[in-house]
């Protein structure tokens, strides 16, 4: 599904593992301005945003370099977002049960490739940038996105692609490991 | 009194410092793409499939426009090797700084060196203790630089392990996988450092990063499969290949002791080397 910001209910159609790409209008976001947000309120309109976990390299206003940070650190952090109406967190790794539940029947988590830093910035163009006080890799940045493709991580369902490989992964570590007798770690 | 270096030795260091990090940040090594390649080629799973696609695109394009592989440009860790006739002065460490500094302006690098309590950011990626410089003495004078970002950084883990323990070895680097998941952005490369002390082996880990990866061994190919057993795949959503290659350094270690470092390295395992000639700075 090609999905356009602002989003509408119909991120609520997508389940976890669906390839998707995202246009329009992304927020860079990571913890300095989370913070910020909390203290001062968001500087965008959140009402179906989407807000991309990224501290990008912008050079004379154009993306040099912008993948997607390790959304983890944002769990504690994301939850007065969805609440203000944001639609979609973009980012890599996956996130854990707190923001799950908040994307319950109101968003997505979208899961870019990590690294792909190039690849991102060949799809977007700076739009207006807020926080820039917190320096280029914490401000946030407006950007214009060019169908980027993403993989549906959390559905809107509490389905989580992530928990489910990671489940998977524990029960496959215990069989390969568990059997031996030695001292424990 | 030691003999002070010449400037144009200083200028040459600088200039390989910046020219390696310039390459090492928009280009993989051969040995690294081929792997990419060959985990496309095993990987059936289509989402896996499309972060391999995206990976592979993605290496492209910062080839093509000369820009980094990766927002996160990492901390610079750095390797010399330096002839008889090179003493390791304080002024080399300041030119291999001078080097990185460069680097940070004409790549661009992201500014990624902060005070650790502070969090004042230097704004040059050097600092205290940055960039690291490890010498050691060789027949000619080389210059590699090792890149180091911190999602796959901070995935990392060293154990004490006791002397009876050497079959927890492969637990111990699997174990570590399925802590970091997808976070370090698999598919990774670990370097594994065994033995040596508390410190050594994490620098033995670090060092193993410096090896091509064409090649593993049968206990690294032992590890490798361990850890792709997971099936935790490329970004933790699954899949065939988590792990691109695992590399070991040994060291010899204390009777009593078996130290295990774990050294996660993402799929963009960046390193350049450049060569300094003599008739580069006399």
């Amino acid at each position: 599904m090609d999905l356009t910001t602002p989003l509408g209910d119909e991120v609520l159609d997508l389940r976890a593992g669906d390839a998707v790409t995202l246009s329009g209008t992304v927020y860079t976001a990571r913890d300095e301005a989370h913070l910020r947000m909390m203290e001062e309120g968001i500087p965008f309109d959140p009402a179906g945003a989407a807000v991309y976990h990224c501290g990008p390299v912008i050079r004379d206003g154009k993306v040099v370099a912008a993948g997607p940070t390790t959304s983890a650190r944002m769990n504690a952090l994301s939850g007065f977002l969805l609440d203000a109406g944001v639609r979609a967190l973009v980012g890599k790794g996956g996130m854990d049960e707190r923001v799950r539940e908040a994307l319950r029947g109101r968003g997505v988590y979208l899961a870019f490739t990590g690294g792909c830093a190039a690849l991102a910035a060949a799809r977007m163009q700076v739009k207006s940038v807020s926080f820039e006080d917190l320096g280029m890799a914490e401000a946030v940045w407006e950007i214009e996105l060019d169908h980027l493709p993403l993989i549906v991580g959390i559905d809107a369902h509490g389905g989580d692609l992530f928990a489910a490989v990671m489940q998977k992964a524990k029960l496959q570590f215990d069989q390969q490991f568990n059997s031996y007798k030695g001292p424990g770690l | 009194m030691m003999e002070s270096a010449s400037s144009g030795l200083l200028d040459a260091v600088a200039a390989a410092t910046a020219s390696a990090l310039q390459e090492a940040e928009t280009s993989l090594p051969a040995d690294v793409k081929a792997a990419i390649g060959r985990a496309l080629e095993r990987e059936q799973d289509p989402t896996a499939r499309a972060q391999l696609e995206n990976i592979r695109e993605n290496i492209r394009y910062a080839g093509e426009r000369g820009l980094p592989l990766c927002q996160d440009t990492g901390v610079p860790v750095i390797y010399l090797t330096l002839p008889p006739s090179v003493p390791a002065t304080g002024e080399l460490y300041e030119a291999v700084a001078r080097g990185v500094r460069q680097a940070t302006a004409a790549v661009p690098l992201r500014p990624n060196v902060v005070d650790p309590l502070t969090r004042e950011n230097t704004r040059d990626n050097t600092g205290g203790g940055m960039p690291a410089v490890h010498v050691k003495p060789g027949r000619e004078l080389t210059v590699t630089v090792l890149p180091k970002g911190a999602g796959a950084e901070n995935c990392s883990r060293i154990a004490m392990l006791l002397p009876s323990q050497k079959g927890e070895i492969a637990r111990f680097v699997a174990e570590t996988m399925l802590l970091a998941g997808g976070k370090p952005c698999p598919p990774v490369v670990l370097g594994v450092g065994i033995g040596a002390t508390f410190d050594g082996a994490a620098a033995l880990a670090k060092e193993a990063l410096l090896l091509p990866i064409d090649e593993m061994d049968p206990f690294e190919q032992e590890l490798c499969e361990a850890v792709n057993a997971l099936g935790i795949g490329p970004m933790g959503l699954g899949g065939t290949v988590t792990a691109l290659a695992v590399k070991v350094k040994r060291g010899h270690c204390h009777t009593a002791s078996l130290p295990v470092a774990v050294n996660v390295q993402c799929w963009a395992s960046r390193r350049a080397t450049r060569k300094v000639e003599a008739e580069q700075w006399t």
